[in-house]
Parts: C-alpha cells; structure tokens; sequence
C-alpha cells in the first residue's frame, strides 16, 4: 500500500509540472488555435537563465542565503521568458496571422529549433548541474517519502493554476482574453485591443514557463539544451487530453498523465509477470491518450469548438 | 589559399611516402571533449613516431593522421568510414562509441583496413567474425562480468535489482552483468528499463524499492546516472548503486552531488596510475594537451600496435598488416597488449572505484 501511494506522489509532482506547462500550450491554442511547439523551449530557456543568475551569483557570494539566491534565479527567468514569448509571438506568429493554420505550425516548430541551438551556443552541450542549494528535508506520510521541494512544487503549482484561474474567470483582462477566445473580430468590435491581450497571453504563458522550467531543473538536479523538448511533447499531450483551449483541462490533464505514467510505469511489470516491463512507461502514457481521444475527441474537458464562419 | 591546398593531396612527401591513418572520435556534440582526448592520444603517438623516423621496406615513410567527426552518431560513422576509405587510409583508429564502431567496422571489413578502437567496449564489435576490428580495451563481457562477481562476492549483495537504459551499451553491460550475478548465486529482484533521455525515474526506483533489493545496478551513463542516485536518496531507496564505465567519471560526480558518496563504478583497465606506462605518458600528454579526460592512453596503444605490426610486415600494405595483427605481444602504456581469436584484449583488466568525500577512489583492479 505504502508504495501505492509513493507512485501516486512521484505521479502528482510530474503531473503538477506537466500541468504547468501544459498551461502555455492551452492558454495560446484556446486563444489563436495555435499550438505553440516552442513553448518547451521557453521552460528550458527558464531553467538555463535561473542557473545561469543562481551560478553567478554561488560564486560570487558563496556564503548567500540559499532561498534568496533561488528567488534571484526565478525572479531573473520569469521576465526573460516574458520577454521572449513576446518577441516569439511578434515575430513569428503575428505576421503570420491571416495566414494558412499551417505555416505559424512551421514557424512554431523553427522557433523552437533557433532556441535549442542557440541555448547550445551559449550554454554549451553538457548537463548543468543544479547547486545544491536546495533543502533535503523529507517526511513520511502513510508510508511515502515525501521532500519539502514537492511539496513545494505541488503547492506552487495549484497556486498558480488557481490564480490563473481566477485572472481569467473575474478580471476584466480575463473577460477580454474569453471574448477574444470566441471571436476575434467581434471582440474586436466591442472595443478590445486583440494584439494586446493575445501578446499578455504570451506573456503569463512564458511566465509558467519560467516557473516550471526552474522547478523541474531543481527537482531533478540537472538542465540541458535539449531538456524542453520531451517536457513541451509531455506537456501538449497533456493539454490535449484534458481537451486543449480548455484551463482546468490542462490542469486535470497534467496531473492524470504524470499518475498514469508512474502507475504504469510502476505496476506494468508485475501485473504482466514481467512479460511487459517499465520501458513500456511512456506507450501506457499515449494509450491513455488515444483512448480519450477516440471515446472524447475534444478531450476530458474540452467542448466542441464550432466552426467558425 | 586554393594553390597551398593542392600540395596535400599527394601522397608522397619530400622525406618519403605518406601513410594516411584515420582516426575518427566525435569532434562535436557532448562527447566532444572525449573524442578530442583520444585523437590528442593518438596523435601523440603518430608525432613520435615521425620524430624517430620510420623506415618500411627500406624507405622512409611518414604517418598523416586524419581526423574525423563522427558526432557520436551511427549514420555519420558510417559516412566518414567511406570518406576514409575512398581517400586511401591504410588503417582506422576508432571510432569511440560501440554504437558508431559497430556500423562502421562493416566499412573497413568491406574494404579489408584494419580498425583498432580504443575505447568501444560492447561485445557485438568483434563478434561478427570480421576479422579486421581489433581493441585494445576490456569489452563489456570482461566489465559486466567483473561488476556481477565484485557485487556479490565482495558486497555481498543476495538480491539485485537491474536498470538499464536502452542502448546498445547499456543493455549489453546489464545482461552481462546479470548473468554473473546468477552465475554467482545472487537473485534478481527486478529488472527495469528507462532511456537515454528520461530524467524522472522515481516511479521504477519506486517499485524496486517495494522489492528491497540490497544492490541497484544502472547500466548507462551519468547524464541518468546522477538524477538516479538522487531519486533513490530521495526515496530513501538505501540500496548501493552500482554502474559501469558510464558512470565512472566526473561528470557524474557534478550531477549527482553529495548523493554520489559511496556510489561504485567499474572502468576497464587499470587506473593510469597504476599503469605501467602511465605516469610517464600523463606527463608527455600534459605538456602538450592539457589534462587527459578517459581514453587517451588507450588511443595510443592502439597507434602503436597498429606500426608495430607494419613494422613486421614491413609494410603498409592492409592485408600484410592484417596478417601481422594477430601476433601483437608487446608492453602498452595501457598494460600487455595481447589479442585473442576474436580480436578483444587477451586478459583485460577491469578496475572498480567507489565516490569518497567527492572523487572516485580506486577499489581494486579484478583480471
């Protein structure tokens, strides 16, 4: 039982960063029906500025406190990647934006190409390692080991999908993001500046980004330039399951497939008596996917988006 | 620019016949900086040997090392392999990776050119039956199967639970080293897979932990190696952690931090200080490379095994120097260099390492 739940726990922290990301990847497909692929970049470009500024800072005052040189670290990626989601969108989605769905699809996928390599020009090709800075408290609840930085994790996440949430559901920049979610030209006509509030969305995308890519360089000790790319594919699965354009969507589907993948991942062996095993993890993951997709095609909490006309 | 070129194109020198070498290691990517190390070693040895003049058929010739980039990828092996070929080289040292000798040794083997790699380690390279592929490093049988005694003779360890992570090296270190764990009489508990890019393996380590195994094997390298053993502290998983070569190196140390202590690594062959040649040859590669990451020794035999059996053919020719092979005996900076029927290192030596306050701490050395 005590390892039942300990994979439930490992499932909810990978879940609560799959959740994060896949935050990104609803926002701006609800909003343009773009699926933004460089968007895992964003968190691995987060994840390199915040070692980067953490690093720097190690050096020079090792003596520093170490949760005022994480925060330095956050507080350094998050307006960079704000930053780089806005001048992503404005250079290579909003010129494209009369035209074909396909071709900010390609830009998309060569942004996301221009920031891997260029992260590998300026951070180089090996792994970086997290400092360890970070505490290694752990308690036991109902047989699992759980650490204070999941905990962390998962309370930072469901605080900042809850005020997501609530940005969207009650503010007047929330109502503008919904009207311009239905109709571009109509909100448009009622007075909403379009390019604004799609640049904002963006923006708060990167900004998750940001968040996430720390959390999971911190959670697993380690950045690299490639890192973005399997946490942007895991991410839009997500997003997709819970039925994209869709914010609790993401959220429900970030968290079922991080569990789904360590159940699976955990149990598959001994429930095939060894016939299947653990590399099967991830094939567990996408049958999940399909699944929905075939019984719900919008996904778990996606509506049917009428054509627009 | 263009008129300076063309002179390199010949193959004879004012001094007597060139012989083109190939030595091909990634030059890019992130292995780059062990590639480099092997080429240096390699060119260390081809210098020398020019320094004291060759002679081969009563005429003085001169080695050209040509090095190649493979980016440690089995397509571009295979690429450069033929570009070596079709630009004469009269033997290949490499490549570095088993997933890029492999592809490759079929190249040579086509064209007859003997390939002495310093570094490939699985035993697919020279169980095809080739003929022309030769190293000078203890394969993964040797390691794996050293590893699987040391863990149960030494550790003591009665259940063993095994991960590997999908390569050719990986897989092939964790089956080897699981057949000597119950060939010594040790059980496996479990047997877990991850790849080469995954970050997250708390939900494997999870479900090791459920079977209390008191030894978990890791075949890959440190990139999984380091979060590995900080998901198993994490999960208060307090089995010994046990890997092969890819493990054995400081960038492991760097990513696994203080969750390293204690961890035991093997490497082939024997730590350069205890290598008859090694004090001697860290010293000369120093002075002009800079410090030695792994291999680099290794690359240097191979080189002059390689001209030791021109030497006894007395030529360059590939089938003469091919036949001469076999009969290697010759003292190495690596150690006696020896090979059997297949072409692997006859009694290579396999060196285990434990992490202690920070670096990598010699063991002991198992034959």
């Amino acid at each position: 039982m005590d390892i039942f739940i300990q994979q439930l726990v490992n499932g909810l922290v990978l879940g609560s960063i799959y959740a994060l990301v896949a935050l990104g990847y609803t926002m701006v497909y609800g909003i343009l029906e773009l699926i933004n692929f460089a968007h895992g970049e964003v968190t691995m470009i987060g994840a390199m500025i915040a070692l980067a500024v953490i690093g720097a800072l190690l050096g020079a005052y090792p003596q520093a406190p170490a949760l005022l040189v994480l925060l330095a670290g956050v507080l350094a990626a998050i307006p960079a990647c704000m930053a780089l989601g806005y001048v992503i969108e404005r250079v290579a989605y909003r010129p494209l934006r009369r035209a074909p769905r396909l071709a900010p699809l390609i830009t998309a996928i060569g942004v996301s190409i221009v920031l891997q390599n260029a992260a590998m020009l300026i951070w180089g090709r090996s792994y970086i390692s997290f400092p360890p800075i970070l505490p290694h408290g752990s308690h036991t609840v109902l047989g699992a080991v759980v650490t204070d930085l999941q905990i962390v994790i998962v309370a930072l996440s469901i605080l900042i999908m809850f005020g997501l949430t609530l940005l969207v559901e009650r503010t007047r920049l929330g109502r503008a993001m919904r009207a311009t979610a239905q109709s571009r030209e109509m909100a448009e006509l009622m007075g909403v500046n379009v390019n604004t509030v799609i640049s904002i969305t963006f923006i708060i995308g990167s900004a998750l980004a940001a968040i996430a890519g720390v959390m999971v360089s911190a959670y697993y000790g380690l950045a690299h330039y490639y890192m973005g790319f399997m946490l942007g594919l895991k991410a839009f699965s997500a997003a997709v399951l819970g039925g994209i354009g869709n914010l609790a969507g993401a959220m429900l589907g970030g968290l079922l497939l991080g569990v789904i993948e360590a159940l699976g991942a955990g149990y598959i062996g001994d429930l095939t008596g060894g016939f299947l095993g653990s590399n099967y993890q991830d094939v567990f993951a996408f049958l999940a996917l399909i699944l929905v997709l075939v019984f719900r095609p919008t996904g778990l909490l996606g509506e049917r988006v009428a054509q627009r006309a | 620019m263009l008129l300076t070129g063309c002179g390199q194109g010949k193959n004879t020198a004012a001094n007597g016949v060139v012989i083109r070498i190939g030595s091909v290691v990634p030059l890019t990517g992130p292995q780059s900086h062990i590639g480099k190390d092997n080429d240096n070693g390699a060119r260390l040895a081809v210098d020398e040997i020019n320094a004291q003049g060759l002679k081969l058929a009563g005429q003085p010739v001169k080695l050209e090392l040509i090095s190649e980039d493979d980016a440690a990828d089995p397509k571009t092996a295979a690429t450069v392999a033929q570009k070596l070929v079709d630009e004469g080289a009269k033997a290949v040292i490499g490549h570095l990776n088993s997933g890029t000798t492999i592809p490759a040794s079929r190249i040579y083997h086509d064209n007859g050119i003997p390939q002495i790699s310093p570094s490939a380690t699985a035993i697919a390279y020279t169980a095809q039956g080739y003929g022309t592929a030769y190293r000078v490093m203890a394969n993964d049988a040797q390691q794996g199967k050293a590893l699987g005694q040391y863990a149960v003779t030494k550790l003591g360890a009665k259940k063993v639970a095994v991960i590997d992570d999908r390569t050719a090296y990986g897989q092939g270190l964790a089956d080897e080293f699981e057949k000597a764990v119950k060939a010594a009489g040790a059980s496996i508990a479990a047997r877990e897979y991850t790849s080469d890019k995954a970050t997250d393996f708390s939900a494997i380590l999870t479900s090791i932990k459920g079977k209390n195994p008191d030894l978990v094997f890791f075949g890959g390298m440190d990139p999984q190696g380091g979060p590995m053993s900080q998901q198993m502290k994490r999960l208060g998983l307090r089995a010994q952690l046990l890997g092969g070569d890819g493990l054995q190196n400081i960038n492991f140390l760097k990513l696994a931090g203080v969750d390293a202590e204690g961890v035991i690594a093997s490497s082939p062959g024997l730590p350069l200080a205890a290598m008859p040649g090694g004090p001697a040859f860290k010293q000369k590669f120093e002075a002009r490379f800079g410090p030695i990451q792994v291999y680099a020794p290794y690359a240097y035999d191979a080189v002059n095994v390689l001209v030791a059996a021109m030497k006894r053919a007395d030529s360059a020719e590939p089938a003469k120097v091919l036949a001469e092979l076999p009969k290697t005996d010759q003292a190495g900076v690596t150690g006696p260099l020896r090979f059997d029927a297949k072409g692997d290192i006859a009694g290579g030596s396999v060196t285990l390492y434990r992490v202690k306050n920070g670096a990598w701490v010699v063991l002991e050395t198992v034959k």
